[in-house]
């Protein structure tokens, strides 16, 4: 009985978060990044990473199929290793509907927090199906050696190919 | 304490040392916004682990001197892989410049 009280408690603090964090929106591969904070209500907690910021990027994580935190937007990319990473997503073809990023400069928790998160100290940084992947050296080694394709493919997350596009022709 | 100053040799020091590393190409590639290191790692310790696990390893060895500086590249490859690829490209095997422009970093770091 003790540990039901428990689980239904840590359940309706989620489901309260989840309204908490409503403004948290990722960002598809096709439109302009909304001006949201990523956890406005935690500011006070800077240093270690609090079961709170915890939860709220595991929502991130699990947010779409294929997860970038990054600096800037798919659109305005703000380092060169963040636009490296987006346009290797992009050469792949992955699905702007199976894709989220995140811009870890519009929150200093985030950006802090998802350091730790990972246990890796930079940024870009993937996720693919809640797992990690690897920053901006792994994303183009895997590109380039066929890995990500093959994980991409396996994972559904890939743009659909028409008829014989498949093949490299234009469908008229 | 402090702070020390990281370049080149003390990277190159960090990973022979803590690493065994048999062979470390560590490259400048801070385009004026604050200290940033592209490397290439040869060692044993990498034999049976995937890239993740490498870049890892590097990152937990480095876990200080990372943390200092603002951009930080690694390429892992065993000794063998290392042979292997010098012997390809006709002893041209170098430090990732990828995300970099002209192999500086560009944008928002640290």
């Amino acid at each position: 009985m003790f540990s039901r009280t428990i689980i239904s408690r840590a359940v309706r603090q989620t489901a309260a978060r989840s309204s908490a964090f409503a403004a948290v929106r990722p960002t598809p591969l096709s439109t302009p990044a909304p001006a949201t904070s990523f956890l406005l209500s935690l500011a006070s907690q800077r240093r270690l990473l609090s079961d709170a910021v915890r939860q709220a990027i595991d929502k991130a994580v699990a947010s779409a199929p294929v997860v970038l935190f990054m600096k800037g937007t798919p659109e305005t990319p703000q380092c060169g290793f963040s636009r490296a990473s987006i346009q290797v997503l992009g050469l792949q073809g992955v699905d702007p509907n199976k894709f989220a990023a995140f811009n870890v400069l519009e929150d200093q928790e985030l950006r802090q927090g998802i350091k730790e998160y990972s246990d890796w100290p930079t940024i870009p940084q993937l996720y693919i199906d809640k797992e990690f992947v690897g920053g901006c050296d792994i994303i183009v080694s895997m590109h380039q050696n066929g890995e990500l394709a093959k994980l991409l493919e396996e994972k559904g997350v890939l743009l659909k190919e028409e008829g014989g596009q498949a093949e490299g022709e234009t469908k008229e | 304490m402090a702070q020390t100053s990281i370049t080149e040799d003390s990277i190159r020091a960090a990973l022979t040392e803590r690493l065994k590393a048999t062979h470390v190409e560590v490259q400048d590639m801070s385009g004026g916004c604050g200290q940033a290191f592209t490397s290439l790692v040869v060692s044993p310790e990498f034999e049976g682990k995937n890239s993740l696990k490498r870049h890892r390893l590097v990152n937990a060895a480095l876990k200080d001197e990372i943390a200092q500086i603002h951009a930080w590249s690694a390429k892992c490859q065993t000794p063998d892989e290392y042979e292997k690829e010098m012997a390809v490209t006709g002893g041209k095997d170098e430090p990732p410049l990828d995300g970099t422009e002209g192999g500086k970093v560009t944008g928002v770091t640290e």
